[in-house]
């Protein structure tokens, strides 16, 4: 072993990013006919017509459902949770459910040429009243979203377990807290878009799509036009940034690939902006009241949780428009002993735009629940804000959770006792007495968490989705020249994962990390896998690639022993060589030429190995520390001081690690105080320019403290327990609770995040009034 | 319309039609695909190219008006055989990007900060580079990087 794991090797993915040269899906789109997508302008209705342009030119296509009858809905499944199987038609025949559906395609020369076309085609509907919120879905007698789901409630899980009574009867004290979170988009800078190209010599279709799932993409594709996998290839390029909105199979792709199909040509669709944040995907939209038993000490003794999550009109493929009610209702209690626990999560289907995963899920709104609650609880208990967290926290390993979940090793009081000394609590407490005396108003915050990660099969299967993601394969051989190429089936959308599993195999093969090639993202050219989302890749791409190159250097090692007349126990792989006794050495370039050119010298050999990877799932956990000054006049926030405390296991590069973890609290602070996708009532989203939804840019986040524990947990084979999602999760509760102690005075206690400067106005404006009112 | 003017030194000539971007017109005439849209409606930066030595947004000027113009991209940056400047460099070392589609938008703004006369400082530097958005890295690396090649090329105040 050389050890690369665990050095910030500079990127390999950098210097043709750096250069312009590295190409996204727009990039290679150029000089495809150029489609528009017709959008519905109303959040509810009846189609009652839909014509072409009066005046096609020649090599104008308008397409509509009437054009596709051989696709089928896009129909993902859950098979419990009470779940109802809504459907999504590719392209709409009867009825639009949300502002922003593509209703038809317009395919011109030009994308200009395009969008003044759809202008002239003519879209009748008769607007039907729509429910946006969650109030509006859930009133008796609200119109069905889709007859299927009465109620419109699409999914609901419920548990309750035994005692959480009996622990309320005899609770010392009972802390409720009801709160919102608002909608977000997960706004990656590239937007979505796909080019599909149809090879006339071989009869295939070529989707090059800006996608974080290359071969479930395939698949879904595949199966909504019925037409055979085997005819479709799907290619990720370089893909700027995901962040789980781009796992989706959207309805444009099927269009896509359709039109190549059918046509025999190359067709192009580049999402705008204004597609991208009204009609891609959002996130995060509900509202949950949260119940907590305490007895005297603090202890929790039950948590009782009501969960709304609104999915807005479709069940997203493949993970469902489960996947945010059902993750709540199945981690709530993070890292903290829960004796009893109650649930009942309900997923509200209403006419806005479809949720999907964004990173964190559910979970920076599950933490910012129960951090909060702590905090309130810990006012209510007239305790201090860390002892009632450390008196809670899991402490011995493993611990099966309520809802039947392992929790692995982990540091969870550690990793809150290191945060809350570096920040300095006592010293934070007379600055802010100080500062008071002078008018400005600082508060600190922290918040605990612990983050699921790199979860396989097992995980997906006991939710019951209809498509069970979770393995992952890797097939690695050395090419003649001595090079290692690794297919992955997992794909990379600017995380630098090629640079941290080239890092992993180059020490398990003794080989320098720049010989070894990453191929991903090209489903002609990887196994098949599942992507890059829920903080898997680093664990599990990386663990299959581990075990793959052990498989490799096993076999180098047999065919030197050969080569080196000794023993395969006898040989090491280092510097590149391989090693028998006495010194005797051979490098590897010499014995991959070996090895492929002259196999007659060994038997029945070759330098190709396949490795798959399924592990049970890991926690990694950190603690976030926010210290914040909050502006009483204007509501704004400005954060003085970030920390974060973050055990993430085994760290393979520790700088790509840290961006991670940077990128993440970035999103977090938007979530906390900025981003909001904002619909009026009629249905129809106000937020559709990045001038409308806020999104932070370098003024508004500060410098983050970075500190790491390692706890090397047996759940993984590398040790690293993956970290893409943490600072998204931890930042809205630490920032929110800061925000709250800051204004603790005026008794402001913030029950909806973000907490934009209004919000915070309306609060102080408020708490003013009432204190004015008091006799 | 017919257009001249300079991209990275050479002398282009397009065929374009009035309407057209700066920014289209770079990608689809010119082949020069480095200059990213990210939003079309200039507020995220990712198309910042430099015309006539300062900044603009690709995306909110149409091509005509690069008549007679000397315009730099991010594919002018790295010497012709593909060698990374100073600015590169630091933001491959800081990890100033991650998916990279922001990059070349930070990259031709730093350019400019970095070829200013003034010396470059921490608060300028925050306040220029809070035009542009990331939705990746957080800012931290990006910021480091602009800080330590104008270090390297001393043209750092701090
Ligand atoms: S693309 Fe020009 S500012 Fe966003
Ligand atoms: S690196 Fe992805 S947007 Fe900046």
């Amino acid at each position: 072993m050389t050890g690369w794991v665990g050095r910030s090797l500079p990127r390999i993915e950098d210097p043709a990013l750096l250069r312009g040269e590295a190409a996204f899906t727009a990039d290679l789109a150029i000089g495809a006919r150029a489609v528009r997508f017709l959008r519905s302008p109303v959040a509810a209705g009846r189609i009652a017509a839909l014509r072409p342009p009066p005046d096609m030119p020649p090599g104008a296509l308008f397409v509509t459902a009437a054009d596709l009858p051989e696709a089928g809905p896009i129909r993902p499944m859950l098979h419990r949770f009470d779940y109802r199987a809504v459907e999504q038609p590719v392209l709409p025949r009867e009825r639009v459910h949300f502002a922003g559906q593509p209703v038809a395609a317009l395919v011109a020369p030009t994308a200009e040429m395009a969008e003044d076309l759809l202008d002239e085609a003519v879209f009748e509907v008769e607007a039907e009243e729509a429910v946006v919120d969650l109030d509006a879905a859930l009133r008796p007698g609200a119109p069905l979203v889709h007859a299927v789901a009465p109620g419109n409630v699409a999914v609901e899980g419920a548990l309750r377990q035994p005692g959480v009574e009996a622990a309320f009867a005899q609770a010392h004290r009972v802390v409720e807290f009801a709160f919102r979170s608002g909608r977000q988009n997960a706004t990656p800078m590239e937007t979505r878009g796909g080019l599909a190209a149809f090879d006339r010599a071989t009869g295939r279709v070529r989707l090059t799509a800006s996608c974080q799932m290359p071969h479930a993409l395939r698949s879904g594709i595949a199966e909504v036009l019925g037409m055979p996998e085997a005819d479709l290839q799907v290619v990720a390029p370089h893909v700027g940034g995901g962040f789980g909105q781009k796992m989706a199979l959207f309805p444009e792709y099927p269009v896509l690939v359709w039109l190549a199909r059918r046509h025999r040509g190359s067709f192009a669709w580049i999402e705008d902006r204004n597609e991208n944040l009204t009609a891609s995907a959002h996130s995060r939209d509900q509202r949950h009241a949260l119940r907590a038993a305490f007895d005297a000490e603090g202890r929790l003794l039950a948590l009782e949780a009501e969960i709304l999550a609104n999915v807005g009109a479709f069940s997203t493929w493949p993970v469902t428009c489960g996947v945010e009610p059902l993750m709540a209702f199945a981690e709530y209690p993070g890292p903290y002993k829960v004796p009893a626990y109650a649930a009942r999560a309900r997923g509200v289907l209403t006419n806005t735009c479809t949720m999907a995963p964004y990173r964190g899920v559910s979970r920076p709104v599950i933490t910012f629940g129960i951090e909060r609650l702590m905090d309130r609880a810990a006012a209510a208990l007239g305790m201090d804000r860390i002892a009632i967290r450390r008196r809670n926290l899991v402490d011995s390993f493993p611990y099966r959770t309520a809802t039947g979940m392992t929790l692995d090793e982990a540091s969870y009081v550690e990793a809150l006792d290191a945060a809350a000394a570096l920040a300095d609590i006592p010293g934070f407490r007379a600055r802010q007495q100080a500062a008071r005396a002078d008018g400005r108003l600082l508060g600190l915050g922290v918040s605990v968490f612990n983050e699921r990660t790199g979860y396989g099969t097992p995980a997906f299967a006991a939710r019951g989705m209809g498509i069970v993601p979770g393995y992952e394969v890797v097939d690695i051989a050395m090419t003649p020249t001595g090079e290692v190429e690794a297919r992955i089936g997992a794909s990379p959308h600017g995380q630098g994962l090629a640079t941290a599993l080239s890092q992993i195999i180059a020490d398990r093969l003794g080989m320098q990390p720049g010989q070894v090639r990453i191929v991903a993202g090209d489903t002609d050219r990887t196994p098949y896998g599942w992507g890059t989302f829920a903080s898997r890749s680093a664990v599990i791409g990386g663990g299959a690639c581990q075990l793959a190159a052990d498989r490799l250097a096993e076999r180098l090692r047999a065919a030197a022993a050969k080569v080196l007349q000794t023993t395969p126990a006898q040989v090491t792989l280092r510097d590149g060589q391989a090693f028998g006794a006495n010194d005797a050495s051979l490098p590897l370039a010499e014995l991959a030429r070996l090895a492929h050119w002259r196999s007659d010298l060994f038997e029945g050999f070759s330098l190709a190995e396949t490795a798959a990877y399924d592990p049970g799932g890991t926690f990694s956990n950190a603690c976030h520390v926010a210290e914040v000054e909050v502006d009483p006049e204007t509501g704004g926030v400005r954060i003085l001081r970030y920390l974060v405390v973050e055990d993430a296991g085994r760290i393979i590069n520790p700088m790509i690690a840290d961006g991670q973890v940077r990128g993440g609290i970035a999103q977090g602070i938007a979530n906390a105080l900025f981003e909001e996708v904002v619909y009026a009532a009629d249905g129809t989203c106000l937020t559709g320019t990045l001038a409308d939804y806020v999104v932070p840019s370098c003024a508004e986040v500060p410098e983050i403290e970075l500190h790491h524990m390692e706890t090397i947990s047996p759940a993984t084979v590398t040790g690293a327990k993956g970290l893409g999602e943490g600072g998204a999760i931890g930042a809205p509760a630490a920032i929110c609770n800061a925000v709250s102690d800051a204004l603790a005075h005026l008794g402001v206690d913030v029950a909806e995040f973000p907490a934009t400067p209004p919000r915070i106005r309306a609060l102080v404006r408020a708490a003013e009034a009432s204190i004015e009112a008091r006799p | 319309m017919k257009v001249a003017f300079t991209v990275n030194g050479a002398p282009r000539e397009a065929e374009v039609e009035p309407r057209r971007t700066l920014a289209d017109m770079l990608r689809e005439e010119c082949g020069l695909t480095g200059t990213h849209l990210g939003c079309e409606h200039g507020v995220c930066g990712a198309c910042t190219v430099l015309l006539d030595g300062a900044p603009v947004r690709a995306c909110l000027m149409f091509g005509v008006q690069a008549e007679g113009a000397a315009i730099r991209t991010v594919e002018g940056l790295a010497a012709p055989d593909g060698t990374l400047n100073a600015l590169q460099r630091a933001f491959q070392a800081h990890h100033g990007l991650q998916c990279g589609f922001c990059t070349p938008g930070f990259l031709m703004l730093a350019t400019w900060l970095l070829e200013r006369p003034d010396k470059l400082d921490e608060d300028t530097m925050r306040h220029v580079l809070s035009s542009n958005i990331c939705r990746c890295t957080g800012y931290q690396g990006i910021l480091a990087s602009v800080r330590a090649a104008a270090q390297e090329l001393g043209r750092w105040a701090g």
